[in-house]
């Protein structure tokens, strides 16, 4: 938390280049030393609706989005509607300037768009709120400063010199990102579009506010990005050179990524007809002897369960990534949700033994793609990492120095050559691939086209050859074998490294939070606001969903009076997932929900936390629920 | 060193090396068609010089899926419907191992459908062979994609009311570049097809008539079968794309009025398989990609290069 920040929000429709715009001014603020974090909010559709991005800054480190904003760039003609666009929310027109509006910050800023909308006229108690609020509203003829030096569309250009000026921002850092991302006359138009909007408010408007962009110093150089690239490049330092994939919000994200870069790194993509091909042709090519991976979101991991079976049974390893938004089936698909979780821990039929790791950061989205493919090829089983629409979509920065890593192209369990001449083969020269008696579970395996190494991969059940087998005895052997797996990951994630899951707060905190996956950052604020206000508070964020760290929870749990369980969804998938490994703790653990396709915000959080440990003492926030502690 | 040194041993091979010595033993009724494709293919791959450890046989589910319980090659027996897209991905990770799919009719042409269409349209460099006996064997005796209108069963008790699947026009339609059909009662017909096809350059889809002696008692046991290309009746050339789709079409309706007409169908030798259209583009590499993680000497590209156009 900081009292020194920028909140910026751009808004208007999808297709106004709010995406491109908000971007380079992160990278801009990121540049001028700040630390930053972008949300974006966005509408299925292609053009039009109601779009924004915001970008909070500040010297402190930023681990969410914050709660509200305090400086508005309103593009189009209601602060969000694009212009060609009529009632797209039904009988609420001002819907998209509420919305916007109503999360502005006193004394806060709005600049808007005077080509295009006069807002006295137009927004009810427009002047009343402005007053009441100490907002200073700047109206500019955006599109009129666009259209004298090029085309009414470059009007975020005259958007950005504006704010720049009123939060007396340097234009260095945006001229030279514009230079590096257009050229020619286009970016001579804009250079000039920007400057002259910049010089406007300068030589025209006195200010009044207090709102300044804040100053900062980074140690490193600092490179932005999302939850989605971190993923992508886990997976290439960790060898993968195959991905196959359908697109599908948000997974596409990192499908492109991947796309864009493998050809590059020697490797191959496939777009392929369906995700039931995907996630089998991640298996084909991982059985070849290639690291691979697929994904999707909720309604195409669906189709993948037939394959991740196949994996599993057969011991192919595969990486699959389930990029969560709102569900059931297509739900709100650019909403993001924390809803897939038990589809993602159960889908497939029989006793199926999976990995399954859940990113809280940009940071340990890369960290942890990396740790499921080393599980993955080690001991021969699928993981999952799941993650979800905010994480996917967020930028945060990073030094640069940590991506400084080896690569590890290491195909885990496989044998040379010499190392299946001398294993066990069956009396027809049948490699063993399929062994009985290992220590961790992990019977090595060979590839296709090496010499004595043949061996049949088979979803039924089978014997050491491969042998379709329902002899009761090779049954039990094979099935423990392969759930011995996940046990010996567990211990190797305990033993050999460091754990998954982030400890925020004090050690001998009374209270205790616990959050999954992308929730982790604004969980982390609330619990140092609530340090600040006199609560005794810690936090995790848990990122082993399975094997799950059952040591750790335990000492976590018991190490507090009560616990707050912070989730993104309707029926507590999370805190379900906790009791039913720890078998205790029903009595302790409280549910704070959200499920109306926003992520939490820190403020909600305290609220939450507050509701329950003052005894009610204060109101939830609207859109969070509270589900009880068995017995409450 | 090469971590794949089976890959293109160019030694002689030995018919049975591709029985397994010990179990299992067919589990295939007396008298079933799938003992005619297992029989072809062992001739096959020797005489075009695959040996066991280079070869990889994807199946379906089925009793054509069993088709590499029985052969001792690497084997991958999948789910209902996907050998292909495990068999293609397989091929593009290590093109030096010949790959090969098998499944039945209902696997295939049914739940795998989809696949098909696809696999064929990208001509991935491959072997697809359809066990098709117009039935369901191994859940006992339901309706196929190929039975005949009007075929009653269990689950269809009226009579199918479907029209039956054309794989021959469908495949060509699609963009196979390799299609014949054979069947179990030819067996020089196919092993010479299954030769021919391992030996294409791009996906080469057989239509494969198995009889089913237990479950498809009233349908025509393909005999007596004409083969296209001995007969005067039927030239046409291979080559023409136009000439091969009315070949098809006539086939396709003789076969269920009990005539039986069997051979090459197209054989488009020109088109570049998927593989090499990929590499034409720059995204494959030329050197087999499952080789790479065995190369000591290759420098692994690290995410770090990439992050210029993040700062």
């Amino acid at each position: 938390m900081t009292d020194n920040e920028l909140i910026w929000r751009i808004a208007g429709g999808s297709g106004d280049g709010i995406d491109s715009t908000s971007q380079n001014f992160a990278k801009a603020l990121m540049r001028s030393g700040l630390n930053v974090f972008t949300h974006r909010h966005y509408p299925s559709r292609i053009r039009g609706g109601h779009t924004y991005v915001e970008i909070r800054a500040a010297e402190d480190e930023v681990k969410s989005r914050g709660d509200g904003y305090n400086c508005l760039l309103a593009l189009g003609d209601s602060f969000a509607r694009n212009p060609q666009e009529n009632a797209y929310y039904g009988n609420e027109e001002t819907k998209p300037l509420t919305e916007n509006l109503d999360e502005l910050r006193e004394g806060g800023i709005i600049v808007y768009d005077a080509g295009l909308l006069d807002a006295e006229e137009e927004i009810p108690d427009f002047q009343e709120r402005v007053e009441e609020n100490d907002w200073h509203v700047f109206d500019i003829d955006l599109r009129g400063m666009a259209k004298e030096h090029g085309r009414e569309v470059m009007r975020n250009t005259a958007g950005v010199g504006v704010t720049a000026a009123l939060l007396d921002m340097d234009l260095e850092h945006i001229e030279d990102l514009m230079e590096d991302a257009m050229g020619g006359d286009i970016l001579e138009q804009n250079l000039q579009i920007l400057q002259d909007a910049y010089d406007h408010v300068k030589d025209e408007y006195e200010f009044e506010h207090d709102l300044r962009v804040p100053t900062g110093d980074h140690e490193e150089e600092q490179v932005l990005l999302s939850g989605s690239n971190a993923i992508a490049y886990g997976a290439l330092d960790e060898g993968c050179r195959f991905i196959s994939g359908y697109p599908m919000t948000p997974w596409t994200d990192v499908f492109t990524i991947m796309s864009q870069n493998l050809p590059k790194f020697g490797g191959i993509s496939e777009q392929v007809e369906d995700e039931i091909a995907a996630a089998a042709l991640a298996v084909g090519a991982s059985h070849a002897g290639v690291k691979s991976m697929s994904g999707s979101s909720g309604g195409g991991f669906a189709l993948m369960s037939e394959p991740l079976g196949l994996a599993e049974m057969t011991e192919t390893p595969i990486v699959l990534v389930e990029a969560m938004r709102a569900g059931p089936s297509t739900g709100m698909p650019t909403k993001p949700e924390q809803g897939d979780l038990e589809h993602v821990l159960y889908s497939s039929q029989g006793d199926s033994n999976r990995v399954v790791f859940a990113p809280g950061t940009v940071a340990e989205a890369y960290d942890q793609t990396r740790m499921a493919f080393k599980m993955a090829y080690d001991y021969q089983i699928p993981a999952i990492v799941i993650f979800d629409q905010k994480l996917s979509g967020e930028n945060t920065n990073l030094d640069a120095s940590f991506f400084d890593r080896e690569p590890n192209p290491d195909p885990g369990s496989v044998l040379t050559e010499e190392e299946i001449a001398e294993a066990a083969h069956d009396a027809s020269g049948k490699f063993h691939r399929f062994q009985h008696e290992t220590d961790n579970g992990v019977s090595p395996r060979s590839l296709p086209g090496q010499k004595g190494g043949r061996y049949l991969a088979t979803g039924n059940e089978h014997n050491p050859p491969g042998h379709i087998s329902e002899d009761p005895e090779n049954r039990v052997f094979q099935m423990d074998r392969r759930m011995q797996k996940l046990e010996s990951i567990r211990e190797e994630l305990n033993e050999e490294h460091d754990s998954q899951q982030t400890y925020h707060g004090p050690d001998d905190a009374d209270y205790g939070i616990i959050t999954w996956g992308s929730q982790q950052g604004a969980v982390e604020e609330a619990v140092d606001r609530l340090n600040d206000s006199g609560y005794s508070v810690k936090s995790v964020g848990v990122s082993d969903m399975m094997p799950y760290p059952e040591a750790e929870m335990t000492e976590f749990l018991e190490s507090v009076d009560e616990a707050l369980v912070v989730e993104m969804n309707a029926t507590a998938q999370f805190r379900g997932l906790t009791q039913k490994e720890l078998g205790l703790y029903g009595d302790k653990m409280t549910s704070l929900l959200k499920y109306n396709g926003n992520p939490f915000e820190p403020a909600e959080i305290v609220q939450g936390f507050q509701s329950q440990i003052d005894e009610g003492g204060q109101d939830l926030a609207t859109g969070t629920r509270i589900e009880p502690a068995a017995g409450d | 060193m090469s971590a794949f040194n089976a890959i293109g041993d160019d030694r002689e091979i030995d018919r049975d090396e591709y029985t397994p010595g010990l179990e299992p033993q067919p589990t295939w009724c007396p008298g079933c068609g799938d003992f005619g494709v297992l029989k072809a293919l062992k001739q096959a791959l020797p005489e075009v010089g695959r040996t066991p450890d280079e070869t990889l046989v994807c199946t379906g589910i089925g009793c054509s899926g069993k088709l590499n319980s029985y052969l001792d090659t690497y084997g991958f027996h999948t789910i209902h419907g996907r050998s292909l897209p495990v068999a293609r991905a397989a091929k593009l990770a290590n093109p030096g191992v010949e790959v090969i799919a098998a499944g039945g009719d209902g696997d295939g042409y049914g739940i795998g459908g989809n696949h098909f269409m696809h696999t064929a349209r990208e001509n991935h460099d491959m072997t697809y062979i359809v066990f098709n006996n117009e039935i369901f064997g191994l859940t006992k005796g339901q309706t196929s994609p190929t039975s005949p209108k009007g075929h009653k069963s269990k689950t269809q008790p009226s009579g199918s009311a479907k029209s039956p699947i054309r794989p021959l026009s469908l495949s060509l339609t699609s963009g196979a570049s390799y299609v014949a059909r054979t069947a179990a009662v030819n067996p020089n017909q196919a092993k010479e097809i299954i030769a021919e096809a391992i030996e294409h350059d791009g996906f080469a889809h057989i239509d494969f008539l198995t009889q089913c002696p237990t479950w498809n008692k009233d349908a025509k046991q393909y005999v007596p079968y004409v083969d296209i290309q001995d007969s005067d009746d039927y030239d046409h050339d291979v080559t023409d794309r136009r000439e091969a789709a009315e070949m098809m079409h006539e086939t396709e309706d003789l076969l269920y009025e009990g005539t039986v007409l069997t051979g090459r169908y197209y054989v488009d030798e020109d088109r570049p398989s998927y593989q090499e259209e990929k590499q034409a583009i720059g995204e494959m590499p030329e050197e087999p990609l499952a080789e790479r993680y065995f190369d000591d000497s290759y420098e692994w590209e690290r995410s770090a290069d990439l992050l210029e156009r993040h700062k």
